[in-house]
């Protein structure tokens, strides 16, 4: 942990820990982008991934990590969050 | 250790002090005299003094802190673990009385005074607190992840209004807080949209957030009692479509004490009494009550007075009543005044010499205020430049006077502003047709002073547009 301590500003009526970002209700009619991190066989399920999403009403868009070892480039991230409505990155090993 | 020992003295030096370097000789004395029954505690370097053994290294000043060390020498008697007696600096005659020695430091003279204690530093204090003294604050801790920057870490978790802040450490909180003598824990009112509970010390973490200093805190209680008065309807306005937020209009003494800025760009950018006074009540909103764009704030555009609107009155014509005598304050008077207001209409008057042109001027200006059509339902506040005031002091007008000619200046027939006159749909209620009305209800024209000495700009601060009873009303709150 880093030897910075902060007072909370707030009301203290939620937690303290940052929460996630509200999940879908439901997959029908969303935009759903498949992350592929550039490992060996992740594209052969992403496509079994996809099928799944189709067959529950989302619509898929693929996108693809120049390489696994580094982080994704923003122009990619800026992309995918202008394109989608929820992202699965196919972490792999 | 921090309880003082059960040996019958103590004594608190730093290397750097003069007087402490005198006196080792004594100390050598004492503790001969008394062995094992003298402590010596050091602030700064704890080798020192060479010729001593035993002493006790106190660089975390946390034994200083404690017994309240404000002068270095402090030479402490004490029995059964309670002090019974000190002295400070070097006075032989006190020295000697309170050890029982009777030649203690003979070859000394008989008065050196001491040293500054290093707890007494600037900036040290809040230091020592924050260090010492873990039951001052109660807000929870927020403890950053390895490698996180702290002011992206505000950001992260939404404390900002979308420009940096200053982040909330617990010294700079505890510094902000020597601003006021109200206690941490006192809670000073709930803040809407949640109606949440706030301290004076989560006042404080904003005021830290938005970059206050300490000499504006008392303001910032202010603004935020001002905020909370049932009349100024601050719930309503954070949740208005409408463009207001509180405006914020400062008289009195603490305008030169704290340095708002009531002169050149007295509405703009580059003073920091004034952009950070303003938005702290803003945080404060957000943070404890709330109060987030999108959420419930649900303007349409907002305005960009939302970050910030503070300034501060031009109080420098005696004659001239300024916005807290209006409101029965005395001028001698540090005041707050809110308002719940938006944007800046210009009136441009470089020609007129006489009172009248320009308070006709000035009326037909305050026509415009939210629709030309649309009469007592937004209040607002005349801004009246130095030189325009000027004008009217020549023609022997004061306040009241222009007040009075702006009011009847105003006073228009129905016929031009119900629904559909000048083809226009939106207007007033087709019961005002044969009425002549006035643009603003009694007390919904508020005057006040500020700006540059040169140049024939006033302006209008327009106000909600659910001013009055049924909404917001212009509240004052001494400082």
């Amino acid at each position: 942990m880093s030897s910075t301590v902060m007072l909370d500003p707030t009301s203290e009526l939620t937690p303290a820990d940052r929460q996630i970002l509200p999940r879908l209700e439901t997959l029908k009619d969303a935009t759903v982008g498949l992350l592929d991190i550039s490992k060996p066989r992740g594209k052969e399920f992403l496509d079994e991934i996809e099928k799944h999403l189709i067959s529950l009403g989302a619509t898929v868009k693929r996108y693809k990590k120049p390489t696994f070892a580094r982080v994704a480039p923003k122009e990619l991230n800026q992309q995918i969050s202008v394109e989608c409505d929820a992202v699965i990155e196919g972490l792999a090993d | 250790m921090t309880q003082l020992s059960e040996h019958q003295f103590t004594v608190v030096i730093k290397k750097d002090c003069p007087t402490c370097e005198m006196i080792e000789t004594v100390l050598a004395e004492l503790i001969a005299t008394y062995p094992g029954k003298v402590t010596i505690y050091v602030q700064d370097d704890p080798s020192f003094p060479e010729s001593i053994e035993n002493k006790i290294d106190d660089t975390s000043l946390e034994f200083s802190y404690r017994n309240n060390i404000e002068i270095v020498p402090t030479l402490i008697c004490s029995s059964e673990s309670k002090e019974s007696a000190r002295t400070y600096g070097w006075d032989k005659a006190e020295w000697r009385r309170l050890t029982n020695l009777s030649s203690l430091g003979e070859s000394l003279d008989s008065f050196k005074p001491g040293c500054g204690s290093k707890t007494l530093e600037p900036g040290m204090e809040e230091q020592l607190i924050a260090r010492f003294d873990d039951k001052l604050l109660s807000s929870r801790n927020i403890q950053l992840a390895d490698l996180e920057d702290d002011a992206e870490g505000c950001y992260e978790r939404g404390w900002s209004d979308g420009l940096p802040v200053i982040p909330p450490t617990r010294v700079r909180v505890i510094r902000m807080l020597k601003g006021t003598d109200r206690s941490p824990g006192e809670i000073i009112g709930n803040i809407p949209p949640d109606n949440a509970p706030c301290t004076i010390e989560k006042v404080a973490i904003n005021a830290v957030l938005a970059g206050c200093k300490p000499e504006y805190f008392p303001i910032v209680l202010a603004s935020v009692q001002a905020a909370l008065q049932d009349k100024f309807c601050m719930h309503g306005l954070l949740c208005t479509t409408y463009f207001s937020g509180p405006v914020m209009i400062v008289n009195g003494p603490v305008v030169q004490q704290v340095g708002l800025n009531n002169g050149i760009n007295a509405l703009g950018q580059g003073s920091r009494a004034n952009a950070t006074i303003g938005r702290a009540l803003q945080l404060l909103i957000r943070n404890v009550g709330g109060g987030v764009p999108g959420g419930i704030d649900r303007a349409v555009m907002g305005n960009p007075g939302k970050y910030t609107f503070c300034f501060a009155e031009d109080e420098s014509d005696a004659d001239w009543s300024t916005l807290a005598q209006d409101r029965g304050f005395e001028r001698s008077e540090s005041v707050i005044n809110l308002f719940a207001g938006e944007g800046l209409q210009p009136i441009v008057d470089q020609k007129s010499r006489d009172p009248d042109s320009l308070a006709r001027n000035m009326a037909a200006s305050l026509r415009a205020v939210v629709n030309t059509k649309l009469y007592g339902v937004a209040d607002a506040v005349l801004v009246v430049c130095p030189e325009h005031r000027r004008v009217f002091r020549e023609g022997g007008w004061n306040k009241d006077d222009l007040k009075n000619a702006l009011y009847d200046n105003l006073m228009t027939p129905g016929s031009e502003l119900i629904l559909g006159a000048q083809g226009i749909a939106e207007g007033m209620p087709e019961k005002f047709e044969n009425k002549v009305i006035g643009k603003f209800r009694d007390d919904g024209l508020h005057i006040t002073s500020t700006g540059s000495k040169a140049g024939m700009f006033s302006a209008i601060i327009s106000g909600w547009v659910a001013s009055g009873e049924r909404g917001s009303q212009l509240v004052s709150q001494r400082i």
